[in-house]
């Protein structure tokens, strides 16, 4: 079966496992963007983040997002995006964004591009829980 | 009828993760939304100037777009993935 690059799911996640994924001899290079549940929002005491997701729209506007990078950089050779929901603790990883190409140009750009677009169309919301009391955070 | 899909804080204004809307021939997401916020005392004001889009079967549709019988409509306050 071939692996899934484009992922919606409440199993813990690691940027190997994910890289992995785009193993290919003709490769040179990778970069990843690796997101992390932080202990604090400006200061405010976070216990734990709890996300949601519309599952089937958002690995479809993962994948639209793929897309995008690959006809804006066609040197980009393949993109993988996984993003896991549920609650998560304070140092676990929530988003894991991987791109391949035989040479690193192209590679930091289409990065960028992949985390912008990602908090702006994929259909996933975090709720951050305090003490005493939680939030639905949104960056748009 | 339309199946209409709630997330986040939306869920939990309505209480419901869905619903299916009967909804008259010619019918548009501003028309579903109007059902809506009749059904749900406090949904309209979560509707109005809070960035919220709409999906029709996972695509973004703006809110004049037409409904078909059996459509998934989906509800989506500003995302936070990441």
């Amino acid at each position: 079966m071939a692996l899934k690059l484009f992922e919606v799911t409440t199993k813990p996640i690691s940027a190997d496992e994910v890289v992995g994924r785009l193993a290919d001899p003709e490769v040179g290079a990778f970069t990843v963007f690796v997101g992390v549940v932080r202990n604090n929002t400006d200061g405010r005491r976070t216990l734990h983040l709890d996300y949601e997701a519309y599952p089937e729209m958002a690995e479809q506007t993962l994948a639209q997002i793929g897309a995008e990078i690959q006809e804006r950089w066609p040197t980009v050779r393949q993109v993988a995006i996984v993003h896991r929901i549920g609650q998560q603790e304070i140092g676990e990883t929530s988003v894991v964004i991987a791109l391949s190409a035989a040479h690193r140009a192209e590679l930091f750009d289409s990065l960028h591009y992949a985390i912008d677009r990602l908090k702006e169309i994929v259909p996933i919301w975090k709720k951050e829980v305090w003490t005493d009391g939680s939030v639905w955070r949104s960056e748009q | 009828m339309v199946r209409v899909r709630f997330f986040a804080s939306l869920r939990e204004a309505v209480g419901l993760e869905q619903e299916d809307v009967k909804l008259p021939a010619g019918a548009t997401v501003k028309t579903l939304l109007q059902t809506l916020a009749r059904a749900h005392p406090g949904l309209g004001a979560l509707l109005e100037g809070r960035g919220v889009r709409f999906a029709v079967n996972r695509c973004y549709v703006p809110p004049d777009a037409g409904l078909q019988e059996g459509d998934e409509v989906a509800l989506v306050p500003p995302v936070g993935g990441g």
